[in-house]
Parts: structure tokens; sequence; C-alpha cells
């Protein structure tokens, strides 16, 4: 039981982590973003 | 389509949220391994789903390369349909190996020129080339999936963590093979990296047919197919993992989505950043 507990976790640890990243990703680019517009206006 | 996404997340999340309950509870416990074969609702889904991608960014890849230039894309387009028919006349025609059933080849071989100009109508130029990342990405990290819930499985099954069998190698270079893609196009600043990606995308993709067709022609310790004519499924459990199997495709979709629309986010600010360095050389960082 602990191996198909560990393989289903393993599993959704793997894609939080990896939609972690593209929320990361597109916070940074939310800033660079902002940054420009400032630096326009 | 931006109120679409917020929906269909909605959606993916429920079916996702169905299929784990499916998988953990309503499907029957399989006799002689028990408990530990419902890793197979997670990992047999995740390989199709990164074969699937790898393969459309295979497709991806092919078309940023022939579409260079207007004559080779011509030919690119006939040699795709030239395949196709090959494909179908040659499923019916050889003699397959057990389990390959001849209408599954020659519907494979028809969706994959549906899709080849599914993707020639839609994405173009750049767009192509952020759909070839988008996939790549998403590829490996359901190949990652794959790669982690393999041993999970193989130790109370084999009693081993690791065997160098030739399916669990192919897999491992394919996300090798990958992996470097991701690193290239990371690491690499140059003109060409688009075109140099492509290529090696293509090399890998080829990595794709081996792994999925070695346990027909090399069986050894991976189990063998149990879907199609050659397997012994239990229809209950047949109806989970493709309920398993959609539930993944939907939601790497979401992903593939949401990648790919960073990527065409981030190639317009490097644009703007490009472009306001050459107007103002000061007000560049």
């Amino acid at each position: 039981m602990k191996f198909l507990f560990a393989a289903y976790a393993a599993t959704w640890l793997i894609h939080t982590c990896y939609m972690a990243t593209l929320a990361r990703r597109f916070n940074q680019l939310r800033n660079q973003i902002k940054e420009i517009a400032e630096r326009k206006s | 389509m931006k109120r679409f996404f917020p929906i269909f997340g909605a959606i993916t999340s429920a079916l996702l949220a169905f299929a784990l309950y499916e998988a953990l509870i309503a499907a029957p416990t399989e006799q002689t391994m028990g408990n530990v074969q419902r890793i197979f609702y997670y990992h047999v889904p995740s390989a199709w789903t990164a074969f699937l991608l790898f393969s459309l960014n295979f497709m991806a890849s092919v078309q940023y390369l022939v579409r260079r230039n207007r004559s080779s894309d011509r030919l690119a387009n006939w040699i795709v349909i030239a395949l196709g028919v090959i494909t179908c006349i040659v499923a019916f025609v050889v003699k397959l190996p057990d389990g390959i059933e001849p209408s599954s080849v020659a519907s494979t071989g028809i969706a994959a020129v549906g899709i080849y100009f599914l993707i020639r109508k839609y994405f173009a130029g750049d767009k192509l080339d952020a759909f070839a990342v988008s996939t790549a990405e998403v590829g490996v990290v359901f190949c990652t999936v794959v790669l982690v819930t393999g041993p999970l499985w193989a130790r109370p099954v084999w009693g081993i963590w690791w065997t160098w069998d030739i399916r669990l190698t192919t897999t491992f270079v394919l996300w090798l093979i990958y992996v470097s893609y991701l690193l290239l196009r990371r690491f690499s600043n140059g003109s060409q990296t688009a075109v140099i990606a492509s290529a090696l995308a293509i090399f890998g993709a080829l990595d794709v047919p081996l792994v999925y067709f070695s346990i027909w022609f090399f069986p050894t310790q991976h189990p063998q197919p149990v879907i199609g004519d050659g397997g012994s499924i239990d229809p209950r459990m047949l109806r989970v993992l493709l309920l398993n199997w959609v539930a993944f495709l939907c939601f790497a979709l979401l992903l593939c989505w949401a990648r790919y629309r960073l990527e065409v986010l981030r190639r317009e600010v490097d644009e703007t950043l490009a472009l306001e360095s050459l107007l103002d050389p000061r007000s560049s960082r």
C-alpha cells in the first residue's frame, strides 16, 4: 500500500512543482511588463 | 479564449478527481499484485500522454524546419499524405506482431496526418516554435512521472527498483534527449537555437516508436501489452484506465496551453526590450 501511496503522491508532487514554476514564471513576466509600462509612461 | 481557460480547468479538476476515485476505490483489485497494480492507472496514461506530446513536438519541429522554404513545405505535405496512405495499406497487407491490430495502426496513421495539418493551419513561424517548446516541456513532466512511478511499481512486484530492460532504457534515453532539448533552449541565445532544437527534437522523437514497440519486438522484463488482441485486461480496469487517460490528456492540454501563452508573452517582452535598447541604449538593462 505504501508504494501505491508513494506513486500517487510523487505524481501529484511533480505536477504541483511544475505548475508552481509556471506560476512563478508568469509572475516574473508580469513584473517585467509592469516595468516596461512604467518606463514608457 | 481566456474565459474558457478557468472553465476547462474546473472540468479537468473534476475529471481528475473522479478518475482518482475510480482508480483507488472503484477499480477491481488485481489478484496477484494486489493494490500495487493500481499504479498502472497513473503510469500508463502518463506514458501515453508523454508519447503524444513528443509526437506533437516532432510534427511542430518538422514544420518549423520545412516551412522556411516553400518548395520543401509543399514536398513535406505530400510526403505526410503519402506516409498516411502507406501506413493504412501496410497495416492491412503486412502481417503485424500479435497484439497490434491493423485498424489501430491505420487509424493512428490517419490521425497523425490530420494532426499534422491542424498544427499547420493554426501555428506558423515563432508560434510554431512556441508550440514545440510547450509540448516538449509538458512531455518531459509526464515522462518524469513515468520514470518515477515505474520503479515504485517494480520494487514490490519484481523485487528491484530498476533494470536495464529495453523498454526502461529507451524511455530513460527519451527523457534524457528531451531534457537536453530543454537545456539547449534555456542556455543558448543564438539566432539558430530554434533550428538546432528542432533538429534535435526530430532525432528525439525517433525514440518514441522504439519505446512503444520495444515490448513487441524484444519481450523482456517489462510486462507485455494488456490491451488489444494480445491483452487480457478486465473491462472494468480498461474503463478506469481510459478514464484516467482522458483526464490526464485534458490536464496536459491545460498545461500546454498555459506554457504556450507564457512562451508567446515572453517572446513579446524580449522583442520589446530589444527594440527599446535599439532605440535608446541607456534604457537597456
